[in-house]
């Protein structure tokens, strides 16, 4: 016996559970995991849920438990081809590299960041900040 | 802020009211950049996150659109 009834989620949704399924978040964030219950907002209930973190050719997976996603924050959510889930081009790491990789990442991205801002502003322009206002 | 999300190609299986989009046998416009997508082959898009929608020009008959968008804009009024 399934733990989430399947009747009550299916008429739900297109999408038949349980498929692994990988939701991509606004901030950038991808989850992988059993969807559970999806509603017309598109919130979302992830059963046995890892965050997916990817630098270069390396990614690391951090176990989450349960996720409940509020819709607003849902990209995309696909469903995960489990045959074709292990011919992945990239290299699992240990959660503590991945993290490390995403560090030194950041980092460079953020002194490249300094330095565009610096040339800009050398030639007297510069790149409006996004306001909250933009958002309306 | 938030990053911009990934270019997605595939065949359009559906379309609702708030203008999700469900794709089948898609592909990635950048698939190194998304590597996670590769085993995805149908998604759901919320329609929020939507920027644009590119539809291949000679697949779709303007003429036939308009008319049908004329049609039921009349029987709307009625």
């Amino acid at each position: 016996r399934l733990p989430f009834p399947r009747s009550i989620v299916a008429h739900l949704w297109y999408f038949e559970v349980p498929e692994k399924h990988l939701v991509l978040l606004r901030d950038g964030r991808t989850l992988i995991g059993f969807l559970r219950s999806i509603d017309q907002f598109a919130n979302l209930v992830l059963h046995q849920t890892v965050e997916r973190i990817h630098v270069g050719k390396k990614y690391g997976d951090i176990p989450r438990g349960i996720f409940v996603v509020r819709g607003e924050n849902v990209v995309l959510l696909g469903e995960i081809d489990l045959e074709k889930e292990s011919d992945t081009p990239l290299q699992q790491v240990s959660i503590e590299e991945i993290l490390e990789e995403q560090r030194v990442e950041q980092q460079t991205k953020l002194e490249a960041e300094k330095l565009k801002v610096q040339a800009l502003k050398d030639r007297g322009l510069s790149i409006p900040r996004a306001d909250t206002l933009d958002e309306y | 802020r938030h990053p911009a999300g990934p270019a997605i190609c595939g065949t359009l299986h559906s379309v609702d009211q708030y203008l999700n989009i469900k794709l089948t046998d898609i592909s990635v416009t950048d698939p190194e950049k998304y590597p996670h997508m590769l085993p995805v082959k149908n998604c759901f898009i919320r329609g929020s996150v939507v920027h644009y929608v590119q539809l291949p020009t000679d697949e779709v008959d303007t003429q036939l659109l308009q008319d049908a968008a004329r049609k039921e804009a009349l029987q709307q009024k009625q």
